[in-house]
């Protein structure tokens, strides 16, 4: 097979473009000075590596202490906006999938829609709800915005596994004396899980780093990591803690990432063998 | 049927937790955005009187060059992204399998740290000291000396669209952080696999065959690639423009924090207005605008997908015709 060179070499130039910022988030996780961000000194001599930001966040200590909260925070917001995303995301796409008609075309819109629009749309018009109802911004309106924008994506991630579900099982469940519950939790639930589950760790992502619509609707004081990270980054000498925990965060995902992917394989013989 | 699922009573009771949600809290808020639209707003940053003075004040000075910029530095990302993404998909698709799954999961990594870490972590890069900032002044000193080169009408033409200006190069004033550069710069780099995605997507069903085929029948490799390869990978080149374009368009948080006050786009005016000077209406006219600039690019592929769509079919048809044709004769 004949291979060109030069998109090859494109392709190398773009992977290291993508990574070096990566790179960086690493190494300056380990800059002594915090205010200058450079691992030289006044006189330009070389100052050296520090651990003493990831020794902040293990210990808990005070400078970190709003960081850490505004972490714990997105967590928080994250793991409800997936659970409720994930119900309302599943019912919907099985709703999607089974009935065809006016209601369901409507239906289909307003699920669509939001994956087109510009996240900041989203900010501004929740926004814009809250101000017309005088609502106070808060915890609950953040959740509720990143509900409402992670719904559509799970939606879609089900939808695509329930095409190539049978239908005709559910039907023998029923004809064997299912109840609709009872073959719901019994029959469908778990063949669906693997795209719940898809679509939930979407979610997940998608609410943890959400900085535009969070910044709309988060009111005074309330701020999730991303906000606060984009707030501190103006005056700060606690910079390279945000470095040094979005490290972490790094670690943390490419274990669940190679975890699921050794699940996978170990998995795959047994899907191989029907 | 007897599945005691499909009655009418069960269908609104699926539907009905999505349906409400959604529409409670995206398409309720959408139609106050618009009303908003058409009302005024007072001093203490409420919103007034119904009436049209919203949308006679956007034509205000500043709003339609926020417009036009944004547009163009969406188009302007988009194009940067869709030129690099071309070759990498080409070249992901052409790897045995294994690879290909590396290599693609290798792109979409950077997605699992923080958006806003990542365009810090650029604007550190960006500093005024750093070796990206030499670069970029050979870039600009490039460009100026090349803008001396074109006819004057071509140079008016560029000033005018607001794409060049004239004079020498000041290394004083012309930093890459702080300008229009670095936030087309961190938009390509956020939003590039997102094209790299759709245009590998289609590309893995590309058969390969016949760019040997069209070389074999003396094309050049380009000209292979230009009249074969883009033809083909068509669909996932469409979504990957999209995918780009429209939050390009929607752009907020790359030019609040590298563009500085000589960058602002349609989503920073929209911050500004809606949550410092709470100028409602204002927000959302700028809303209005921006989910129509949204919408016509939309709006244009779909119609473009359906004349394609609706060509194929007719060749198909075309061709089925012949064969019956050919068939009766024979």
């Amino acid at each position: 097979m004949k291979r060109s060179l030069f998109s090859v070499a494109v392709l190398g130039f773009v992977l290291a473009f993508l990574y070096v910022p990566i790179l960086l988030v690493v190494v300056y996780g380990f800059i002594p000075n915090g205010i200058t961000m450079s691992f030289f000194d006044a006189h330009g001599d070389f100052t050296g590596f520090t651990t003493k930001w990831y020794g902040q966040i293990f210990s808990g200590s005070r400078s970190v202490e709003a960081l850490l909260d505004s972490f714990w925070l997105s967590l928080t917001i994250a793991g409800l906006a997936t659970l409720v995303s994930s119900v309302i995301g599943t019912t919907s796409a099985l709703a999607l999938h089974r009935w065809r008609g006016r209601l369901q075309s409507i239906h289909h819109a307003l699920v669509y829609t939001p994956l087109i629009m510009p996240d900041i749309l989203i900010g501004i018009s929740l926004l814009m709800l809250f101000v017309a109802t005088k609502v106070d911004c808060g915890f609950w309106t953040i959740l509720i915005a990143h509900v409402t924008f992670c719904v559509s994506y799970v939606v879609m991630t089900v939808l695509a596994r329930l095409q190539d579900f049978d239908d005709r099982i559910t039907e023998a469940a029923y004809d064997l004396g299912a109840g609709p519950w009872y073959a719901f939790f019994h029959v469908e639930l778990p063949i669906l899980l693997p795209g719940i589950v898809a679509g939930g760790l979407l979610a997940f992502t998608l609410s943890i780093d959400d900085v535009v619509i969070t910044s709309f609707v988060n009111g005074a004081g309330t701020n999730t990591f991303p906000t606060y990270v984009s707030s501190m980054t103006k005056h700060s000498r606690n910079l390279p803690s945000v470095f040094a925990l979005s490290t972490l965060m790094l670690l943390f995902t490419c274990a669940l990432v190679g975890i699921s992917k050794l699940l996978t394989v170990n998995s795959q013989p047994k899907n191989k063998g029907k | 049927m007897n599945n005691p699922l499909r009655t009418k009573r069960a269908e609104w009771l699926v539907t009905l937790p999505s349906f409400l949600w959604l529409a409670l809290f995206f398409a309720v808020p959408a139609v106050i955005v618009l009303a908003f639209t058409f009302h005024g707003h007072d001093a203490s940053g409420g919103v007034g009187a119904w009436g049209m003075e919203t949308w006679r004040e956007l034509v205000d000075p500043d709003y339609p060059a926020i417009v036009w910029n944004t547009l163009r530095i969406s188009f302007e990302v988009t194009l940067w992204s869709i030129v690099l993404a071309l070759p990498c998909a080409y070249a992901i698709a052409r790897m045995n399998s294994k690879w290909r799954g590396i290599v693609a999961g290798a792109i979409m990594l950077p997605f699992w740290t923080s958006f806003v870490v990542r365009v810090f972590a650029w604007k550190a890069m960006l500093h005024p000291d750093g070796w990206l900032q030499a670069c970029y002044l050979v870039l600009l000193r490039t460009r100026a000396w090349l803008f001396d080169w074109l006819p004057g009408f071509v140079q008016q033409f560029l000033i005018w669209i607001g794409m060049a200006s004239a004079g020498p190069v000041d290394p004083a004033s012309s930093t890459i952080l702080d300008s229009e550069a670095a936030v087309v710069l961190v938009s390509v780099y956020t939003f590039l696999p997102f094209a790299i995605m759709p245009i590998y997507t289609a590309a893995e069903k590309f058969d390969f065959a016949l760019l040997e085929a069209a070389r074999d029948l003396g094309a050049k490799n380009f000209y292979a690639f230009r009249k074969i390869f883009i033809p083909g990978v068509r669909q996932g080149l469409v979504s990957a423009v999209l995918m780009v374009f429209i939050p390009a368009i929607g752009s907020y948080v790359i030019p609040q924090m590298l563009g500085g006050t000589d960058c602002v786009l349609i989503g920073n005016k929209i911050f500004m207005r809606a949550i410092q000077n709470r100028n409602i209406p204002h927000a959302s006219a700028l809303a209005t605008l921006m989910a129509a600039s949204v919408l016509v690019p939309i709006a244009c592929a779909m119609w473009w997908k359906r004349r394609q769509d609706a060509r194929d079919r007719r060749r198909l048809e075309q061709q089925t015709a012949k064969l019956i044709v050919a068939g009766v004769g024979r």
